[in-house]
């Protein structure tokens, strides 16, 4: 061949072929080693729960696990209701209702973290926004927070009775999990 | 440093292997001839603590891991159980969990000791650099190793610090969750993100022994700094390493290892917090979330800055600023001894990193929360501003020209053999 410099010989091929091998194999196995750490199709599972919300009395609140996750169902008095409702938006750190049902845009208002016909019944999930940890609130004794909601007791933020985040380095709102009621007295979570 | 070899094989079996495989002659070479300054405080002797301590963790370490389940349901009983049913379990985990704390302290005086003699500075920054990451390691490994007794602690520990991640969904939304979600395996903390930080927390530490090779091994390309920091310029600035430095880092290791058993047999759990006797519970978060005492001043550092992002960058500038302190000093002079406005801004940083260290244990607010933030921006403000400003302005005492003159007194002849039995250099050299 006269133009060997430029053709690429027979070992060149097996060269850039080798290569080009090791190289694809390589990028290609780093994914499933990345992608075996993901949660699997058994945590992926969307598992739903039904709650009674019968026995919880007015200012009671319990706390149900859904999806590895504790949500917390608050019955709220009147007055918490009315002052989770008297709230000026744009004065809120957050100003948006994170409640997975509506836009992301959606405003923070009380309405929009509810559903209709159900104000006294708040559903969040109860996890501090800040890093992770579960907000006090949920006992009778408990702190419950200079805005009547919950406190988080490691790094203090403070959530309103709508569990919107006020005060302390939490970033967003409470998230209001996908719900909706089945009676009156019964919810399904997920 | 680089010195000609007086190795001479013995027997004829090393003269065997000196052809073959000359590991005794590199040792002998690094630990029995290497010069070391002679005028060494004991400060200098926490370097050979730390690899005591280092091969403490691995053996109790390796030991635990033969008992130890791995498993949501059975890690806290399987802890209790190599307290009360394992042969020696208890002094095995008493000696792990002390032996953390005790890494810790040492490798705090071991960093300080470093920034007050500026053995950081040209021609150690590789030296320093490697130091860095092996503090870094040693973080990750102590923070991995902190959730392996699943007790309330461990569990919220986890939670809250591998949740900084999600701060990442600050700047591109998802992101932040997407990577918390890839490293718990789920939608929260749960044996699967246990079994791979008990996973990691077995490597790790022998990666950690890699990168103390490297460390060990750039020393003793460019030398040990000294309280001087005028390097060693003939020979009678040095000693052998052995026997005076391994004889003398033993006694000290001797003196260490004795507060560490003092805390092991008397007050194994006064560093710990009690709270992680009690078994993980998702559901309940323990009143009042703190790290174990060497992570406060990074944790007071977090919770400062009144925003999740910034509070996240800051901790992690803390440690990472360290990276560039090589070139963040202006000074000539290595040895804070010989800075008179340094010292000063020296002490207000250690000063600083207590403070830190006390307000990281209190609740953040109030009082605790505006000294917490004059003291992270002191803690920025010493390496960004300070240490560049300072080595400009300052004018230093004058340097002893050798370490001898600083040893014996000025006019003394750099060959004088007090203190130094073997035969002086024929030929002194005074430069």
């Amino acid at each position: 061949m006269a133009s060997d410099i430029i053709d690429p010989t027979r070992r060149d091929f097996v060269m850039i072929a080798s290569a080009a091998f090791a190289g694809i194999g390589g990028a290609a196995s780093l994914w499933p080693l990345i992608d075996q750490m993901n949660p699997d199709a058994s945590a992926e599972a969307l598992a739903s729960i039904e709650v009674d919300l019968e026995p919880l009395g007015e200012g009671q609140a319990i706390t149900v696990l859904w999806r590895g996750k504790p949500v917390f169902i608050r019955h709220r008095t009147p007055e918490e209701v009315s002052m989770a409702k008297k709230v000026d938006i744009n004065a809120l750190p957050d100003p948006e209702a994170q409640n997975t049902e509506l836009p992301e845009d959606a405003p923070a208002t009380d309405k929009n973290r509810t559903k209709e016909g159900h104000e006294k019944w708040l559903v969040v999930v109860g996890i501090c926004t800040h890093l992770g940890c579960i907000p006090k609130g949920q006992g009778l004794t408990d702190q419950k927070g200079e805005y009547g909601g919950w406190f988080c007791p490691c790094h203090g933020s403070h959530y309103d009775t709508s569990g919107r985040i006020r005060k302390g380095p939490a970033p967003d709102n409470l998230a209001v999990p996908p719900y909706k009621f089945l009676n009156d007295t019964k919810i399904k979570i997920g | 440093m680089s010195h000609p070899s007086t190795y001479e094989p013995s027997n004829g079996f090393s003269k065997w292997l000196d052809r073959r495989l000359p590991v005794l002659r590199l040792m002998h070479g690094q630990f029995i001839e290497f010069p070391t300054p002679r005028n060494l405080n004991y400060l200098w002797t926490f370097g050979g603590i730390l690899s005591f301590c280092l091969v403490v963790q691995l053996i109790t370490g390796i030991v635990l891991a033969m008992h130890y389940v791995p498993s949501g349901d059975q890690a806290f009983s399987s802890i209790e159980h190599i307290m009360r049913d394992v042969n020696w379990g208890w002094l095995m985990r008493y000696s792990h969990a002390v032996g953390g704390s005790m890494f810790f302290l040492a490798a705090y005086i071991h960093i300080a000791r470093g920034l007050y003699y500026g053995s950081y500075k040209d021609p150690r920054e590789i030296l320093w650099i490697l130091g860095v990451l092996i503090f870094l390691l040693m973080m990750a490994i102590a923070f991995m190793g902190y959730s392996l007794p699943w007790g309330q602690m461990s569990f919220w520990a986890v939670t809250v610090i591998t949740n900084l991640f999600s701060s990442f969904d600050t700047i591109i939304p998802g992101v932040g969750s997407a990577i918390v979600r890839w490293i718990w395996g789920g939608y929260s903390v749960s044996e699967t993100t246990l079994n791979r930080l008990f996973s990691l927390h077995y490597l790790l530490p022998f990666i950690l022994v890699g990168v103390v090779g490297l460390h060990i091994w750039a020393l003793h390309v460019v030398g040990n700094n000294n309280p001087t920091g005028v390097e060693i310029q003939s020979d009678s600035d040095s000693v052998p390493f052995h026997p005076y430095i391994t004889m003398k880092d033993a006694f000290a290791m001797s003196l260490f290892w004795m507060i560490f058993a003092w805390l092991i047999f008397f007050a194994p759990n006064y560093l710990g917090h009690s709270d992680n006797y009690i078994e993980a519970n998702p559901l309940q978060t323990p009143p009042h979330i703190v790290p174990e005492w060497y992570f406060l001043p990074q944790y007071a550092i977090l919770r400062a800055i009144p925003s999740k992002l910034l509070g996240v960058i800051a901790m992690f500038a803390s440690i990472l600023v360290l990276f560039f302190v090589s070139w963040l000093d202006t000074s000539k002079v290595r040895s804070t001894k010989y800075r008179p406005i340094y010292k000063w801004f020296f002490w207000l940083f250690i000063f600083t990193c207590i403070a830190l260290g006390y307000l990281g244990a209190k609740p953040a607010e109030g009082v605790y929360l505006f000294y917490a933030r004059i003291f992270t921006a002191y803690y920025f403000i010493h390496f960004l501003v300070v240490m560049p400003l300072i080595g400009v302005i300052e004018r230093p005492k004058p340097l002893p020209n050798s370490i001898t003159e600083d040893v014996l007194g000025k006019g003394s002849s750099p060959s004088g053999g007090a203190g130094k039995p073997e035969a002086a250099p024929a030929a002194p050299e005074n430069r």
